[in-house]
C-alpha cells in the first residue's frame, strides 16, 4: 500500500511517500522524500505507533509568574497525549521552580518525564 | 549622556543573539534596552517545543531557547535596561558618527550616545482593523499572539467554541494548545489556495487533532453583542471575492486571528532608513546595515521568519558587520541592487557591496514543485540549484560566493518552475 505523510521533527517538513504492507503488523517497505535518516525512521514510527510531545503549562503559587511552561522530555504515544495532560493538569507547584525540575518522573510510566521550561522565582 | 559602542534596540533572540556576538567579537560597551519587563523577547510565551534544532541541535521549548542566550549575557554582565521604549534615534551631528538614542524610562528620559545602533525590535501581528473584516464588533475577536498571552502568560482562558482566521504558524499552534487546554477548536480558514505556516505545524497542530484547514475561505460576517455569538464563512474565488450559496454559519465565542504579522519599523522609518516596501523592513546590505551608516538590523524586525534560529543566526551575521564598521568606521558600499525576479517575493539583502561572500535569505510568492533557482549577474547565470519544492511560508537561503559576482552590477534572482 502506498501512503504520504508530513515529516515532522524538523522545520523542512519533507512530504514522504511510504510503501508499506498491513497484513498482521505493519511492515514498511520503502521510504522516499525524506532529506535526512530521520525522515525514514519518523515514517516506520508514525505508520507502526505514532509519539508526540506536548507542552503546557502549570499553576504555581508564590511566584513571580502565575504560570511555569512545562513539556514533556522524550515523545509519548499519540493516544496518550489526553491522559498526561490530565496528569499534568493534576499538578500543584509552589514558588522556586528552576528550569530543567522534574516535575513528574516517567509520566504514567511512559518513559518520558514532564520537566519545567522556565525559571519561576519565589516573590520575596 | 551615557555612552556606549553599541546601543540594542530589543532584548528578543535578535538583540540578545547580537549582543552577544559583538561582546565576543570584542566590543563589550554595549547596551540592550528592552521595553518589556524581563528579556526573552516573543519567545516567553512560546511554550511549544522545536525551537533550536539548528542553533543547538536539540528540540527545546521557547523560554529554554531564550534563555541560552539570556544566561550568556548575564555571564557576560552586558548592561540591560527593561521597561524601557526607545522613541527616537537621531544623528548627534552632520558627522553622523555617533546617534543619539532617546528612551522614555519609569525614572524618565535615558538619553545613550552610541556609534553603532543594532535594530532587533522584532515584529508584531496584522489586526482585524488591517483585513477588513465584516460585521459587529463584539469581544472574543483577538490575533493568536494575544490568545497565546492569555492563556501562557496570563492563566486566562480565552474561550470554549473557537475558530481561527489565518493559517499563520501561530494560529496553528494556539489551535493545538486551546485544544490541549479542554476548548473546542472547530475550523481554521485561510482566504489562500494554501497555508501561511509551516506544514509540519498542519500535521501536528491540526490534522493530529482532527482540526479541519479550509483553505480559499474567508469570513463575510461576525455576529454578537457584547460577546461573539457567531460568524458566517464562504468559499472565495481566485480574486477572494465570497461565492454566494457557500456560505455556512459556526456559533463560536471566540475568534482568533493568525493573519500575518509586520515588523515594528516606526523607529526605522522616523531614523530615516529606506524601507522596503514589501518585507516592511529596512532594506540592507550583506552587513545588515541599512541605509543610515551605522544603524543595523535583523531578526524579524528586517523580514517575519518563521525559525527563531534563523533569527540568530542572522544578528550573528549582523553583529560581525558592526564590529567591522567599528573597527573601520564604515563599510563598503553597497552598489550592487539585487533584484526580485520571477516568483521571488522578497530578498535579504537588497543590496550588496559584493566585497565578500554572504547569505542570501528570500521568499517565493506561491508554491512550486521541482523549483528552478537562477541568479544571474549582468544578465549572465552564474548560480542555479534545484528544489524539490520551494513554499511561501519558508524562507530559503542561500550562501553567494562573492567571486561568482562583479561588484557594481545589478543582480537578478529568479525562481521557476521546471517541466
Amino acid at each position: 500500500m502506498q501512503t504520504t505523510l508530513t515529516c515532522i521533527v524538523c522545520p523542512n517538513g519533507c512530504e514522504l511517500a511510504i510503501d508499506y504492507e498491513n497484513q498482521g503488523g505493519i511492515t514498511v517497505n520503502s521510504v522516499s522524500g525524506n532529506l535526512c535518516p530521520k525522515g525514514e525512521a519518523y515514517a516506520r514510527q508514525e505508520l507502526i505507533s505514532p509519539t508526540r510531545t506536548i507542552a503546557t503549562s502549570v499553576l504555581v503559587s508564590g511566584g513571580t509568574l502565575p504560570l511555569v511552561s512545562v513539556r514533556i522530555n522524550r515523545p509519548i504515544p499519540k493516544a496518550r497525549i489526553f491522559d498526561v495532560m490530565n496528569e499534568i493538569r493534576a499538578l500543584s507547584l509552589s514558588a522556586p521552580v528552576k528550569a530543567g525540575d522534574v516535575l513528574i518522573p516517567d509520566v504514567l510510566g511512559l518513559g518520558s518525564d514532564v520537566i519545567a521550561t522556565k525559571t519561576v522565582e519565589a516573590l520575596s | 549622556m551615557r555612552t556606549a559602542d553599541a546601543v540594542i534596540i530589543g532584548g528578543g533572540p535578535a538583540g540578545l543573539a547580537a549582543a552577544l556576538a559583538l561582546y565576543d567579537g570584542g566590543v563589550t560597551d554595549c547596551l540592550i534596552l528592552e521595553r518589556e519587563s524581563s528579556l526573552g523577547g516573543i519567545l516567553k510565551q512560546c511554550i511549544h517545543d522545536g525551537f533550536g534544532l539548528t542553533r543547538f541541535g536539540e528540540t527545546l521549548s521557547g523560554p529554554e531557547y531564550a534563555s541560552r542566550f539570556i544566561d550568556e549575557v548575564e555571564a557576560r554582565k552586558i548592561p540591560y535596561i527593561t521597561d524601557t521604549t526607545v522613541i527616537d534615534i537621531t544623528p548627534e551631528d552632520d558627522s553622523a558618527e555617533y546617534k543619539i538614542v532617546s528612551a522614555a524610562h519609569t525614572s524618565g528620559l535615558i538619553k545613550v550616545r552610541a556609534r553603532a545602533v543594532i535594530l532587533a525590535m522584532g515584529c508584531r501581528e496584522r489586526t482585524r482593523g488591517a483585513i477588513s473584516t465584516p460585521g459587529t464588533r463584539p469581544a472574543g475577536i483577538m490575533t493568536a499572539g494575544v490568545a497565546q498571552a492569555y492563556v501562557n502568560l496570563k492563566n486566562r482562558a480565552i474561550g470554549k467554541e473557537i475558530v481561527i482566521l489565518g493559517s499563520g504558524d501561530i494560529g496553528m499552534i494556539m489551535a493545538r494548545r486551546l485544544t490541549l487546554e479542554g476548548a473546542h477548536v472547530q475550523a481554521v480558514f485561510e482566504v489562500l489556495p494554501y497555508a501561511s505556516g509551516l506544514p509540519r505545524n498542519i500535521q501536528q497542530c491540526l490534522n493530529d487533532y482532527n482540526i479541519p484547514l479550509y483553505l480559499s475561505h474567508t469570513i463575510t460576517d461576525i455576529r454578537g453583542e457584547g460577546r461573539l455569538t457567531g460568524i458566517t464563512v464562504a468559499q472565495c474565488d481566485e480574486r477572494f471575492a465570497p461565492i454566494p450559496g457557500t456560505e455556512r454559519d459556526y456559533e463560536c465565542d471566540t475568534l482568533i486571528l493568525s493573519v500575518g504579522l509586520i515588523p515594528e519599523n516606526e523607529l526605522t522609518s522616523a531614523a530615516g532608513a529606506v524601507l522596503d516596501g514589501h518585507t516592511k523592513g529596512a532594506v540592507v546590505d550583506e552587513f545588515c546595515q541599512t541605509t543610515i551608516p551605522g544603524v543595523f538590523a535583523a531578526g524579524n524586525v528586517l523580514h517575519v521568519h518563521d525559525l527563531v534560529d534563523f533569527v540568530s543566526l542572522e544578528a550573528e551575521s549582523l553583529a560581525r558587520g558592526a564590529l567591522r564598521y567599528l573597527k573601520e568606521g564604515s563599510l563598503p558600499a553597497a552598489a550592487s541592487p539585487i533584484v526580485c525576479g520571477a516568483n521571488i517575493g522578497h530578498t535579504i539583502p537588497q543590496h550588496v557591496s559584493a566585497a565578500g561572500d554572504f547569505n542570501l535569505s528570500f521568499r517565493v510568492t506561491r508554491p512550486m514543485k521541482n523549483a528552478v533557482l537562477s541568479l544571474t549577474c549582468e544578465g549572465k547565470e552564474v548560480l542555479k540549484k534545484k528544489f524539490r519544492r520551494a513554499i511561501p511560508a519558508e524562507m530559503i537561503q542561500l550562501p553567494v560566493k562573492a567571486s561568482l559576482l562583479t561588484p557594481g552590477k545589478e543582480i537578478t534572482l529568479s525562481m521557476t518552475e521546471a517541466n
